[in-house]
């Protein structure tokens, strides 16, 4: 098993994924068996080789910084769980 | 020939003559849809009112001479295609009631062009599955065998497509998401090069890798919709500008002189010895039309699956930690603080595979691990695309199988995520290095169909097109269907 239980319950905070009892054991099988397939990598000697993020090579085309959109916050509020006077309402973060 | 039977390019045709009108053919597909759907489970939504109201708006500007090139065929969209006013889930609870404020480009395009949308189709949830099981709405049937699983992540387009509820699908593709559904079940999917068509409003799994594309039951219909769908958009800044060119017209071209090149590697064990077979056929039929045969190398193909599964994973990390519980999405029940109030959201809103996908890119960019997974993957991607470069050096086309077997059982392949990783190895490697590509039908298993997977130079959609044309004009395996389904 290349994780362990500790590992798993870490990378599931990082996620902010709270995991079920009967769902962790899977998950550290599994999760382990996808490290230990993705670790072949290691054995192929990429030194020199720059590293990929686009796969046609392109920088990330840039815009003037100007307002394209309007105002939709009503519409777009009607997809959020919790709203009051046009701000989305969370658990109290600071007393 | 029945409607729900015909192709786009039929009953565009038929749509011209009068023969019939664009209601006719949408209250056709509706019944089939409402008939059929029960078992195979292919729609999460199905849009009947809108269909049939766009239908008769389509049918009275068809009258008045002014119509769109899609004006009154019907399509159905994948459910991770923003749609206003109609539910996106994207295959998972945790958008079960999001209804988009906004249409996708995709979506857009379409409708401009006067298509006819009957419903949004089922799929894996976020696009993260070969096999369409970790839908939160349910497994897709295969229509060749209600045993089998149609594919993923578009299963639901394909057996729509398949099943003959819909002429025509979209898709996309992160690593075969729409050509190996359309091998299983015996329809042409293509996905073009990435930045040929607008990501925008197209829910992210893996943004450097996405791309949309159709399911179709002939090459000249995937032509036609590409046509609609690609093009420059200012809204995607991943969206490339390059001239689109007349797809339909390219597809009389004539396959003289075409290089094809075939990977050893790609027949190794691991392939079914039936789908060599048909495969090794298919490639015949191809030379028998004037082109050549050679073999190239892709010397880290075997690479290519582990690769993507560092890259996509870190890229779904990133991408779904917009899902909170806070702005949209699923939100859990009396949240004790902040934090309780995003882990139990999304622990609650996201399935077993989506959740693993999300924890292996947290893994792979964590700290101490960064260097070790996702920056060696990004060089290995690197190295799997100067291969394709090399080898398009010498070749027009690399053709093979899309997939190791025919579709396999329900179930079969849900308790190791590696062996359903592995169902991707053929389609991988265009999606990593931005490459267009497709599969066409090319033989029946025992029942069951497979395809011919070709994969081209960055924006060589048009020979891949042609290709699939000519070949399809010297077999009938697009013509055949599933039995119960005709």
């Amino acid at each position: 098993m290349s994780l362990d239980k500790d590992q798993v319950q870490h990378i599931a905070m990082l996620a902010r994924l709270r995991l079920a009892d009967e769902e962790f054991t899977e998950t550290v099988d599994k999760l382990s068996r996808i490290v230990d397939f993705v670790d072949q990598l290691a054995a192929l000697p990429t030194d020199d080789v720059m590293p990929m993020a686009h796969p046609l090579n392109q920088a990330q085309r840039l815009r003037a910084d100007a307002v394209t959109e309007a105002d939709d916050r009503d519409h777009i509020q009607q997809n959020a769980p919790s709203v009051a006077d046009g701000l989305y309402l969370v658990p109290k973060v600071i007393d | 020939m029945e409607l729900h039977a015909q192709t786009l390019t039929d009953l565009q045709a038929g749509l011209e003559r009068g023969d019939f009108s664009s209601v006719e053919i949408t209250q056709a597909l509706l019944d089939r849809i409402a008939k059929f759907d029960t078992d195979l489970n292919a729609f999460i939504t199905v849009t009947s009112e809108r269909a049939l109201a766009a239908a008769k708006r389509a049918d009275e500007v068809r009258s008045s001479g002014d119509n769109g090139v899609l004006c009154g065929l019907p399509i159905v969209h994948k459910d991770i295609f923003c749609t206003r006013d109609v539910t996106t889930t994207c295959g998972s609870r945790m958008l079960e009631n999001f209804v988009s404020p906004y249409d996708a480009t995709v979506v857009e395009r379409f409708a401009d062009a006067g298509a006819v949308v009957l419903g949004k189709t089922n799929m894996d949830e976020f696009a993260m599955g070969s096999s369409n099981e970790t839908s939160f709405f349910g497994p897709v049937k295969n229509p060749w065998n209600l045993e089998c699983s149609p594919g993923g992540s578009s299963g639901g387009s394909a057996t729509a497509v398949a099943a003959r509820l819909a002429p025509a699908a979209t898709g996309t593709d992160t690593g075969g998401s729409i050509r190996q559904p359309a091998a299983l079940t015996n329809t042409i999917g293509i996905k073009p090069t990435y930045g040929r068509v607008s990501r925008y409003g197209m829910i992210a799994f893996a943004s450097s890798l996405d791309q949309a594309g159709v399911i179709t039951r002939s090459a000249a219909d995937a032509a036609l919709l590409l046509g609609v769908m690609a093009g420059f958009d200012s809204r995607d800044s991943t969206s490339i500008d390059h001239p689109v060119p007349d797809y339909v017209a390219g597809l009389n071209g004539s396959l003289d002189g075409l290089r094809v090149g075939i990977v050893r590697q790609h027949f190794d064990e691991g392939l079914d010895a039936a789908c060599a077979d048909a495969v090794r056929e298919s490639l015949g039929v191809l030379e028998a039309q004037g082109a050549t045969l050679s073999e190239v190398d892709l010397p880290n193909l075997d690479y290519c699956v582990p690769t993507y599964y560092v890259v996509a994973p870190a890229e779904c990390s990133s991408n779904l930690s917009r899902f909170d519980g806070v702005r949209f999405g699923h939100r859990a029940a009396d949240p004790k603080d902040l934090l309780d109030l995003y882990c139990r959201s999304r622990g609650e809103g996201f399935g077993a595979e989506v959740k693993r996908r999300i924890m292996t890119g947290t893994y792979v960019l964590s700290a101490g691990y960064y260097d070790a997974y996702y920056l060696k993957a990004q060089k290995v991607r690197q190295l799997i695309c100067q291969d394709f470069k090399r080898a398009f050096a010498d070749v027009d086309v690399i053709a093979g199988p899309t997939t190791p077997t025919p579709a396999f059982k329900l179930g079969d392949k849900t308790d190791d995520p590696i062996t359903m990783y592995l169902n991707d190895i053929y389609t991988i490697g265009a999606n990593l290095a931005g490459l267009p590509a497709m599969s066409v039908p090319c033989g029946i298993i025992d029942g069951l169909p497979i395809g011919l997977h070709m994969v081209g130079p960055h924006w060589a959609e048009e020979t891949l097109l042609c290709t699939a044309h000519q070949f399809a004009r010297q077999t009938d395996w697009h013509m055949r269907s599933p039995e119960a389904y005709r």
